[in-house]
């Protein structure tokens, strides 16, 4: 269990030094992702020790946005001038890219698995 | 005895009061979300950042000292952030398999999601900060939160549109697909899973195990694409 703690702080730790050392323009934790998900491929026994304390982490990620989603509190001035822009740019952007992404998906698919499908 | 104003002031000092309030308005929240069945409109997160919300500004306290108690649960949001290769890897089979349409939909609807956003935003005119903290929204919080924090937009304002998105995601996503015929579970899982992050992957999970564990993977890829993107979108158009 601490090991497993110590492995997840440690990719991120050194995703963290990654980034700050070569100057990313990425998230130390995504890298820390990245880096974990290699690891796996090439270590599967990585994957299923750490797998269980992930995946405790993930059951309450919903949660870990409550602290940052409260500082709402500092932009309330923002919500009332912006907030009709905000919600109209979220929308639009949010259901075009829905459709979008399951378009491109669906195209995609029927171009390159079309053959092997037919074959089944 | 003391007088409670006094104990009041004593524990709105320190951390406790706050940490145990942020759980505390998260299991009223969770408790709603299932009281409702799970409806999209009822999401937990949403109901526990009203609650803290109002909590603060009736006591008039500060968000740093708020803060001072939720920095224990906000700190975790970059192992979790980590913890994501886990359900990436459980999938790997599945990203093998459908790998180039899953690569064309990623780039597709995480680049329609930043553009139009911030397109819509211009139109509507929104301040140059606030158009950048809105750009990475689509994205799973943790990597909103972290990129709004490099690139010089508002995190905490990241983070409530993040939240944002994925609700409406959420509301919009079965209804729209129904609408336009699609059937794919793969695709509308993984569309939803781009757009609309985990908000939107727990949706997909309730309607269909196909569509949810896609979804899973669109949010995990778009993390990463959104991450690279976004930067480079920000200086070249904002």
């Amino acid at each position: 269990m601490i090991l497993n703690i110590v492995i997840i702080l440690g990719f991120q730790l050194a995703g963290e030094t990654l980034v700050r050392g070569l100057g990313l323009s990425l998230p130390g934790p995504v890298l820390g992702l990245a880096g974990l998900f290699v690891t796996f491929l090439l270590f599967p026994a990585v994957a299923r020790m750490v797998s269980s304390t992930a995946q405790g982490l993930l059951a309450h990620l919903s949660m870990l946005f409550v602290p940052a989603g409260v500082g709402v509190v500092q932009h309330l001035s923002i919500m009332e001038s912006e907030g009709l822009g905000l919600l109209l740019a979220v929308l639009a952007s949010t259901t075009l890219a829905l459709i979008v992404g399951a378009f491109t998906f669906v195209g995609v698919a029927r171009l390159t698995e079309g053959p092997k499908e037919a074959k089944q | 005895m003391t007088a409670l104003p006094d104990i009041w002031t004593y524990l709105a000092k320190g951390p406790l009061l706050w940490l145990t309030m942020t759980l505390l308005a998260y299991v009223i929240g969770d408790a709603i979300f299932k009281r409702f069945n799970r409806a999209p409109y009822a999401n937990p997160v949403m109901i526990a950042t009203i609650l803290v919300s109002a909590l603060l500004l009736i006591t008039g306290t500060p968000y740093h000292t708020y803060f001072e108690g939720a920095q224990f649960v906000h700190f975790m949001l970059g192992p979790a952030t980590v913890s994501l290769a886990v359900p990436l890897y459980a999938n790997r089979v599945h990203i093998r398999r459908a790998l180039i349409p899953m690569l064309a939909a990623l780039v597709a609807g995480s680049l329609t999601a930043v553009l139009v956003a911030i397109a819509v935003g211009m139109m509507m005119g929104l301040d140059h900060t606030t158009l950048v903290s809105l750009a990475p929204k689509s994205t799973t919080a943790p990597v909103a939160i972290g990129i709004s924090e490099k690139v010089g937009g508002l995190p905490t304002l990241t983070a409530v549109l993040v939240l944002i998105t994925g609700i409406l995601g959420a509301i919009v996503v079965t209804p729209t697909f129904n609408a336009l015929g699609l059937t794919d579970w793969r695709a509308r899982g993984f569309a939803t899973g781009v757009a609309a992050h985990g908000v939107g992957t727990a949706r997909a999970l309730q309607i269909n195990e196909t569509a949810g564990a896609f979804a899973g993977i669109g949010m995990g890829l778009n993390a990463l694409l959104t991450a690279v993107i976004v930067p480079y979108i920000v200086t070249w158009l904002l």
